[in-house]
């Protein structure tokens, strides 16, 4: 039977709140049926307020109170509805939650998980359409995963809760809808978790991560019936990254562009790009490379300019048409 | 269960709902509130139904039944004051005399709305009038409302900075921060905490030990007073006696303005059993408390005004709505070379 990503969300947190006692959420909204779409619908009736709770406004507060109960042998799951207000959060993110194992000497781990919500589009302007998560992969110390997949949406977020150290996962409502037939949940070790190759091609290489990589399944559709063949890389774990399969994908196909929800100053496509270019700089061959992010702007409201920030499937055509391949 | 309101009768919805005492204005001073919360009011509704169809996309989260708080704070203001807004602000920019075509204009997404179509109805802006900005992020223009008090007592001239707020902001560190370093500095900024006792679908009682927000006053050391804001005159006469202290230069000043709105967090829906206490009959409470009304059955009562007199100056907010709403419609949308020329003061030195 078909489930939605959404619904593959909702999954996992309830594989983990059904098998794991000391699992349990806390964030914004839980309790509501708007904030997180049809993510975590009804978590707190099945499983009890105390276990599901809807918070006060209070980013921070709330994002440490996951770190220290994560230090006290508690795995808690912290939802922010949205990236933006989880910048309120930062703190406890960067300056605790990424530092703890390290700077006490590696004894202690903080086995937080972070949910944060890319939540984008209808007009929702500058403070509520941003997708960081280049800025939590530049921190060591965080893991950070980006279901691109129905699969990925749950068996990501179980990873992510089992594993010792912080993680931030971060889904996009604009991938609700898509649909997938699931196996059965299997316990997977995030730390083995790599990029995946979801289409075979030979003349470029895509590479992208959560929504960006559905955009990139559609535009190498199109342009495999032009004649041109895309291979398409989803990153899933942009922190730490390992960059093995683009490289082995490029090394086929002499081009790499990377599709990235966010900007492209200090961006995740220029990291890869970056870390692609440097490990090939000893190959023969003569590499082609683009980025296609969000223009350099905060988001606008009005549809006309809404219409023209985001990139889209035909940007990504255009880009592969321009190159001689 | 619900706990015991520590704000007595002012959360009781069932208590003041008659005419309102006219306190110590004049006919023509109690009529520009009238007009004003009346401008509000349509406007929103303009708004909602704008929203209904299909015409604005931008979230709006509109005011209605709280319209009283801005009003009569903002007939104690100047347009030298430096007021801010949060993300249901509609009410706080028009209170100032903001334009309603700019607004109309704005939600629209219109090149000639209030922030040019780059913001909606969460970033309002119009300086000339004393609205130096909104914007959504819960308790974000907090902090930069102190700054701005902060630069007004830098002036000296007796301006001051006023930011509103809502009983969810006062959960946020930033706010509690705000809070301090006003009271520490003897800053010129009225906080305005428009209790609704809402944030979103969450009813305060599930977030905070306490329904009054003005208890955070009393811990900082900020005057502080409580008062029904669905009473304009209420809320203008107490705005009216905290703001002597703040513009001669004693510190914050602290309005808990008591109040619900009609409908749900965002868009025109009631939202109705959202909640520990949104049923249909806490809503029609609360409706029966009406600003609007109150206001004008105390001026029938005390003979300012006619029947005749409210519904033609209804029928003259309604008609200014129309013609700046017909104005807005056919405005044109932002350049798409907009996109990027605003980022900066000028583009110099940007060369992506
Ligand atoms: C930092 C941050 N967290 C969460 C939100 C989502 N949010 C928007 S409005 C709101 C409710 C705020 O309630 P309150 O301050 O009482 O204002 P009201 O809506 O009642 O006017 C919330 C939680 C946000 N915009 N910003
Ligand atoms: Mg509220």
């Amino acid at each position: 039977m078909k489930i939605t990503y959404a619904q593959a969300i909702r999954s996992a947190f309830q594989y983990l709140l059904k098998t794991y006692p000391n699992v349990f959420v806390m964030g914004q909204g839980l309790w509501s049926p708007w904030y997180v779409g049809n993510s975590m619908n009804d978590l707190e009736v099945e499983f009890g307020k105390d276990r599901v709770m809807d918070t006060p406004v209070s980013e921070a507060a709330c994002t440490g109170a996951g770190i220290g109960a994560s230090l006290c042998g508690y795995r808690p799951i912290v939802v922010h509805p949205r990236m933006d207000f989880m910048i309120l959060a930062m703190d406890q993110i960067v300056n605790q939650a990424a530092k703890w194992s390290h700077m006490l000497g590696g004894e202690t781990h903080p086995a937080v998980t972070i949910r944060g919500v890319i939540n984008r589009g209808g007009e929702q302007g500058a403070q509520h359409s941003q997708a960081l998560h280049a800025w939590f992969a530049h921190i060591p110390g965080l893991r950070v995963v980006m279901p691109a997949t129905v699969l990925d949406a749950r068996d990501l977020l179980i990873s992510a809760v089992l594993s010792d150290d912080p993680v931030i996962y971060i889904d996009d409502r604009w991938l609700y809808e898509l649909e997938d037939d699931l196996p059965e949940i299997e316990e997977k070790d995030l730390s083995l978790q790599l990029p995946k190759i979801l289409r075979n091609g030979q003349d470029a290489t895509l590479a992208a991560s959560g929504y960006s990589v559905q955009l990139c399944l559609e535009a190498a559709q199109a342009l495999s019936e032009e004649g041109i063949q895309c291979e398409v890389v989803d990153l899933r774990v942009l922190n730490p990254l390992n960059v093995t399969s683009i490289i082995d994908s490029v090394s086929k196909t002499g081009s790499l562009c990377v599709v990235d929800g966010g900007w492209e100053s200090c961006g995740m496509a220029g990291e890869v790009i970056a870390s692609v270019a440097v490990q090939m700089s000893q190959s023969s061959k003569n590499i082609q490379y683009k980025r296609i992010t969000l223009p350099n702007a905060p988001a606008p409201s009005s549809k006309v300019l809404e219409d023209i920030y985001y990139p889209t499937r035909e940007t990504i055509v255009q880009v592969i048409k321009e190159w001689n391949i | 269960m619900v706990a015991p309101s520590e704000l007595g009768t002012w959360a009781d919805s069932s208590k003041h709902t008659g005419p309102l005492n006219l306190g110590e204005y004049s006919r023509d001073a109690l009529l520009l509130k009238l007009e004003s919360m009346l401008v509000i009011r349509k406007v929103e509704e303009c708004i909602a139904s704008l929203i209904e169809d299909n015409k604005v996309k931008c979230p709006c989260h509109l005011g209605t039944g709280q319209e009283a708080i801005a009003v009569g704070v903002s007939t104690n203001l100047t347009s030298d004051d430096k007021v801010f807004g949060g993300h249901r602000s509609h009410s706080h920019f028009l209170a100032l005399g903001g334009s309603i075509r700019s607004l109309l204009a704005e939600v629209l997404g219109r090149s000639t709305g209030c922030s040019k179509g780059m913001g909606g109805s969460m970033h309002l802006f119009q300086p000339e009038k004393g609205f130096i900005g909104s914007a959504p992020i819960v308790g974000g223009t907090v902090p930069i409302a102190i700054g701005a008090g902060l630069a007004c007592q830098k002036d000296g001239k007796g301006n001051i900075a006023v930011c509103y707020f809502g009983d969810g902001a006062v959960e946020e560190g930033m706010v509690q921060e705000s809070f301090n370093f006003a009271s520490n500095f003897k800053l010129p900024i009225l906080f305005v905490c428009e209790n609704n006792f809402y944030s979103s679908h969450l009813d305060i009682h599930l977030r905070q030990p306490s329904d009054k927000i003005s208890r955070f006053a009393d811990a900082h050391k900020i005057s502080a007073r409580v008062v029904d804001g669905n009473n304009v005159v209420m809320t203008a006469m107490a705005t009216k006696e905290l703001l002597e202290s703040v513009r001669c230069g004693k510190g914050p000043g602290f309005l808990e303005a008591v109040t619900y709105r009609w409908l749900g967090h965002v868009g025109p829906d009631e939202n109705v059993d959202v909640g520990l206490r949104r049923k249909k009959e806490d809503l029609l409470a609360w409706k029966k408390r009406d600003p609007i009304r109150r206001l004008k059955d105390g001026m029938l009562e005390a003979s300012l005004i006619t029947s005749e007199d409210y519904h033609s100056l209804e029928m003259k907010v309604v008609t200014q709505i129309n013609v700046a709403l017909d104005a807005s419609l056919k405005d044109p949308y932002p350049e798409k070379s907009f996109l990027l020329s605003a980022v900066y003061k000028n583009n110099k030195g940007v060369s992506r």
